[in-house]
């Protein structure tokens, strides 16, 4: 009888196995199709004249353009130095900004004169758009890194405080209320109680923030500058070459999904205590 | 007392006292409604809890039982009268209370040890002693070796075991329950009740225990408090003289004594409900 239970049992995980692992396999498939009908129409498109490759390239060009790139490099160095150039730029708009951001969206959630005050002028200035700003720090600052630094870090300000605001706003009454019973200063409110609360909403913010915090340094660059990707990219524009535009795009797309990678792990690490997310979304 | 209250946290020189009567007397708390109005949520309200005494509030839904529990806590102000605690009077958040809301009021981000000592290391307690406070705590409501998990990781009445670790470990002169076991499940509920009572003779607090459940307040109250529909005042009180220790809840519903009483005040919560039901249901039309 248990004899049967077991290879019963045995037979289910095989079983369930199996289908697991053909349902990978299609799903990669299905990827596999879509990228080759997709980038394959592309070039078949434009190899035939119906799409003119001068101005939307061509599959094969772009990758000659990228091994151009990272053989004989630009004009203005290598592709490395630039790309350094660039990531340096988005990087420390991106700690600026969040962290900004953050200190400014705890304190304006949890005190109600601070965000009343100063409420409205964040939401008008909120409303202007922002990467016009990229001139005016260009004209006041110069070439250099730093208009870029703060391009990005003033992009990325905005995401991560409405989300840090939000987050407090969010608060559980009862925690607060239990705390303040067990004798906690609001110092210790805001240590045991808010922040790790807001945790949550801030780091949701950061992989957005981490785009916003690339195209802030990019936008910059074509603005006027001396080095970076963005530079490369407007020059192309310049000689109408699509497809070096496009290698700058794949570059940057390749390095932003490591900089996701690694705030995901950032995420799992410090949300470690919520529930396995259930949400279907997620898994995108 | 030390000898029998080994657990009373150190470096709380102040807690070392005996449970702390409660006095509630002319008790009003009026709210303004989002429309500009003013709602009475409670009126008039005179109450005696005795130290160490375990009373029960009844009601029916939205008759401000938990607004008295905030006005005792300090979380709020009284719009008229007072309340005193120990013979002082409640001005901001009273000194050794603990809460135990419905909703388990546990940090989602905290590890279950790190849930029960937040008590101790927000009175000054040093971490080592903390924790070894906390995991003693954690021993005597049946939770040992789970020290690492998250709430989340817990069934409810674990949730609730964890809550009620916390909120004892610091040793509260005044133990406020608002409908702590409302979410359980009927066993699990009969379990958690026992724990509380064994807890509390070991530990004796003042207790406010609020409950929809009639027979949940008279198998564990010394006495019951029944109150109005909104406005909230008090209605009645019956002293339960059941002896102690009550041992199972689940037998003692069976007692003569006990029929006798939980029928005498079902007599008196019977026409409130009603009341609050007709009002609610007036509104809903």
């Amino acid at each position: 009888m248990q004899e049967q239970e077991k290879a019963q049992a045995s037979e289910l995980k095989v079983s369930a196995r199996r289908a697991m692992n053909r349902r990978t396999m299609w799903v990669w498939a299905g990827r596999a199709i879509l990228a080759f009908v997709v980038i394959g129409g592309w070039q078949w498109f434009t190899t035939e004249g119906w799409v003119d490759k001068f101005f939307f390239g061509q599959p094969t060009e772009i990758w000659n353009s990228l091994v151009k790139l990272f053989t004989e490099g630009t004009a203005f160095g290598t592709i490395w130095e630039n790309l350094w150039v660039t990531m340096q730029e988005a990087i420390y708009g991106f700690l600026l900004g969040t962290l900004v951001g953050v200190v400014l969206g705890i304190l304006l959630g949890s005190n109600k004169y601070l965000s009343e005050v100063v409420g409205p002028y964040i939401r008008i200035v909120n409303s202007i758009p922002r990467i016009v700003l990229g001139s005016i720090f260009i004209v006041a600052f110069g070439l250099g890194v730093f208009p870029k630094v703060l391009l990005a870090a003033v992009l990325v300000f905005f995401v991560v405080f409405f989300n840090a605001f939000q987050g407090v706003r969010e608060v559980d009454q009862n925690l607060v209320g239990n705390v303040r019973v067990l004798g906690a200063s609001p110092l210790q409110v805001a240590i045991h109680v808010t922040i790790p609360s807001a945790m949550t909403w801030i780091i949701a913010s950061l992989h957005t923030a981490f785009g916003f915090a690339i195209i802030g340094a990019l936008v910059a660059e074509v603005l006027g500058a001396q080095q970076g990707i963005g530079l490369i990219i407007s020059q192309a524009q310049g000689t109408f070459d699509p497809n070096t535009v496009f290698a700058c795009m794949v570059i940057i797309a390749v390095i932003t999904l490591g900089a996701e990678y690694l705030i995901a792990l950032l995420e799992h690490t410090l949300l470690k205590w919520r529930p396995p997310n259930r949400s279907e979304a997620q898994a995108i | 007392m030390n000898a029998i209250h080994p657990n009373r946290p150190p470096g709380a020189p102040e807690r070392t006292e005996d449970a702390a009567g409660i006095d509630i007397v002319g008790l009003t708390k009026r709210y303004l409604t989002p429309k500009n109005e003013t709602f009475t949520a409670i009126r008039d309200v005179t109450l005696r809890v005795e130290p160490g005494q375990f009373c029960a509030i009844v009601g029916p839904t939205g008759c401000g039982k938990s607004t008295t529990l905030a006005q005792v806590s300090g979380l709020e102000r009284p719009s008229a009268g007072s309340v005193r605690v120990h013979d002082q009077l409640v001005d901001g958040i009273t000194n050794g209370v603990s809460y135990m809301f419905q909703a388990d009021a546990l940090f989602p981000w905290k590890t279950v040890l790190g849930n029960v000592l937040i008590g101790p290391v927000l009175l000054g307690t040093p971490k080592k002693e903390a924790t070894l406070l906390a995991r003693d705590w954690l021993r005597r409501v049946g939770l040992a070796g789970f020290e690492d998990r998250y709430p989340h990781q817990l069934s409810g009445g674990m949730r609730k075991r964890v809550a009620m670790a916390a909120a004892l470990i610091n040793n509260p002169r005044i133990l406020l329950m608002d409908e702590p076991f409302g979410a359980l499940d009927v066993q699990t509920k009969a379990i958690m009740q026992n724990e509380l009572l064994a807890l509390w003779e070991e530990l004796r607090p003042s207790v406010l225990f609020i409950t929809h459940d009639l027979d949940e307040a008279v198998a564990l109250a010394d006495k019951v408090v029944i109150m109005t529909s909104s406005p909230g005042t008090i209605k009645d009180v019956f002293d339960i003289d059941l002896p102690r220790p009550r041992g199972d809840v689940q037998k003692i519903r069976h007692e003569e004594r006990f029929l006798e009483l939980q029928g005498q005040i079902w007599e008196s919560l019977k026409d409130e409900v009603t009341r609050a039901y007709k009002q609610s249901a007036g509104v809903a039309a």
